[in-house]
């Protein structure tokens, strides 16, 4: 701010929307007025996310849907076969157990992770001794990768030196398979990724109990209700906004993620078991090459997920989820 | 560990409700509390006791090693090049939070502050990408990339993993939030947009650019996906897909796939201790709003 002297004719003006009466500033820029200057400015801000994003989001979007109308073989040859991936798709058992599994998965994942972060973000808002030590426990397995968080399961879940099944033995019961049979599989991969997971929630619901004024509660128990009455009156309906954006990221995150887990913990076995579709789409593509093909499910997978964080955010209406201004 | 642990992530905010439980419910809340502590934590436990056993003794099943060797961690870094591994994740990673927390701030500075037409419009594409999550566009990107010619090098690892709505929208909350008073004054004297940010913007949003730096660094340094799909030169591995491929070379010598779990995991596991309050002050913005 040294030189500011050195132009200040726009100065004397309070900064209003800017009316075309506004007057050119002497420097730099002599015929821009200053509303047009802001907008040069902003053009510049933002260009290089702007770009970024077009080249490396929207348009990989959009050439998702084209590339689903091609059959790509190998490297860059491409041929039109219009919706005959979408076809090939819809007759295709195996996309269909993979989305059957998917299924299972979120509907298992996400109520559990939501119901158990949300209980330990209860938990760790509470004024017990040694509070942040549970907070940092519990939200550490959080920033491990994915890659060795499945590599220490893998040792862990292992049949014969697994230190699961060691327990179990000690402890009288005979060992599970855990990796070994499809259903018992995806259940591991479950228990697993909510392990991942249910710090990150935590987190996310403690700082939304937090923001609730810690007045009502006191009001509540003069009242004398119960602590289960509070929840129920209080907290439930106060904690809306942080409730629905969990459910819209944990639901996203487990239609979309998990990619990295499966490939070295199951690798989408056994006998597909854990074939979720996001890893039956990676598969076709980078394994056979089939990128076209690959492409047209991936596109389904959005136009799906958009449905689901469609209803998800016709819910949060009201909410306070995008403020905006 | 145990002093950083102690001191914890979040600050207590007001009284608590300590009035509202009893006694006897806050100790049995405690005892939960310390039961499922150690259930998430001892995994990774798990994985660091289990580094430091021999080959014989890493499936024993004890939490003492028998005998204690530091053996593993020498013979993965002599067989495998992961300080290679973990220079180009630390590159990599170092140079995609750089880049992006400048872009965003630019970005977000603009769409909070400045007045354009169109801007809220724009501000809506752009959060619409949040939607757009990069493991469905995986294809395609890599069809992009191609075509750049950005496969199978460090550019190819780190700008497409520059561009992502998130980090624009938590700043562009932040600096909705700021009071505008010293823009303004910094205006009406006559400075540019751009000495405005660099100079009154950028300074007041360290506390919340050291919160998204540290979280960009961890989720770069534990990408996996991309790297996996976009190089396969050895040169370029990073440290999770140089592991990913070690667990399957070495099949079952544990000793040496938990070493080289555990050097992939403990930068993370350090920043985590060092830089715990702003990862999770960050994730808490993301959360509010």
């Amino acid at each position: 701010m040294s030189s500011v002297t050195a132009h200040d004719t726009a100065g004397a003006k309070p900064r209003t929307t800017g009316g075309p009466t506004a007057q050119a500033p002497a420097s730099a820029h002599p015929r821009l007025s200053r509303r047009h200057r802001e907008w040069v400015a902003a053009g510049l801000f933002l260009a290089p996310d702007a770009l970024g994003l077009l080249v490396f989001v929207a348009i990989p979007m959009v050439l998702s849907v084209v590339l689903s109308l091609f059959q790509v073989s190998g490297f860059g040859s491409y041929q039109w076969v219009g919706l005959g991936n979408y076809d090939r798709m819809f007759h295709d058992p195996l996309f269909w157990q993979s989305m059957k599994i998917t299924g299972i998965y979120v509907v298992v994942l996400v109520p559990v992770l939501f119901c158990l972060s949300l209980a330990l973000g209860l938990l760790v808002k509470q004024k017990l001794p040694g509070v942040g030590a549970y907070r940092t426990a519990l939200f550490l397995p959080y920033v491990i990768s994915l890659v060795v968080v499945g590599v220490l399961w893998k040792f862990m879940l292992d049949d014969q030196v697994g230190v699961v099944n060691k327990a179990m033995r000690a402890a009288g019961f005979g060992g599970a398979s855990w990796l070994g049979s499809p259903g018992l599989a995806l259940a591991s991969v479950i228990a697993v990724m909510t392990w991942v997971m249910m710090g990150y929630y935590m987190i996310i619901f403690l700082a939304g109990l937090q923001e609730i004024p810690q007045e009502y509660y006191e009001a509540a128990r003069i009242d004398g209700a119960s602590a289960w009455r509070s929840f129920r009156s209080i907290t439930w309906p106060l904690l809306r906004p942080t409730s629905f954006f969990v459910l819209l990221m944990s639901t996203v995150a487990a239609i979309t993620g998990g990619l990295d887990l499966l490939f070295v913990l199951t690798k989408g076995g056994p006998a597909n078991g854990t074939s979720l579709a996001i890893f039956y789409i990676y598969q076709q593509a980078f394994t056979f090459g089939e990128y076209g093909y690959a492409s047209a499910m991936g596109t389904f997978l959005v136009l799906i997920m958009v449905v689901f964080a469609g209803v998800i955010f016709k819910v949060t209406k009201g909410g306070r989820f995008d403020d905006g201004e | 560990m145990a002093s950083d642990v102690a001191t914890g992530g979040v600050k207590v905010r007001g009284a608590g409700n300590s009035g509202s439980i009893g006694r006897t419910s806050r100790i049995w809340l405690t005892v939960l509390a310390i039961v499922v502590s150690l259930v998430s934590v001892f995994p990774v436990l798990w994985m660091v006791d289990s580094a430091f056993k021999t080959r014989s003794t890493v499936t024993d099943g004890r939490l003492i090693p028998k005998d204690f060797t530091f053996q593993n961690f020498v013979d993965v870094f002599t067989q495998v090049p992961f300080a290679r591994f973990l220079w180009n994740s630390f590159f990599v990673s170092a140079v995609i939070t750089v880049v992006s927390l400048f872009f965003h701030s630019m970005a977000a500075y603009a769409l909070a502050r400045l007045r354009f037409p169109g801007r809220e419009k724009i501000f809506g594409l752009i959060f619409s990408t949040l939607l757009v999550t990069p493991p469905v566009v995986l294809i395609p990107l890599f069809v992009v990339a191609r075509e750049l010619h950005l496969l199978n090098s460090y550019a190819g690892l780190i700008i497409p993993a520059i561009f992502n709505a998130f980090g624009i929208f938590l700043l562009r909350q932040f600096y909705l939030g700021l009071p505008k008073e010293l823009e303004e004054a910094a205006i009406v004297d006559g400075c540019g947009h751009r000495r405005v940010y660099w100079n009154i913007v950028l300074p007041m949003s360290r506390p919340i650019l050291s919160a998204l730096a540290v979280f960009f660094f961890l989720a770069n340094w534990n990408a996996f996906v991309w790297p996996l799909v976009s190089t396969n030169d050895q040169s370029l591995t990073v440290i999770q897909l140089g592991i990913a491929s070690f667990a399957t070379q070495a099949a079952s010598n544990w000793n040496y796939i938990l070493a080289a779990a555990t050097v992939a995991a403990l930068p993370m596991l350090v920043l985590f201790f060092v830089f715990q309050r702003q990862i999770v002050e960050s994730i808490k913005t993301s959360g509010l709003k």
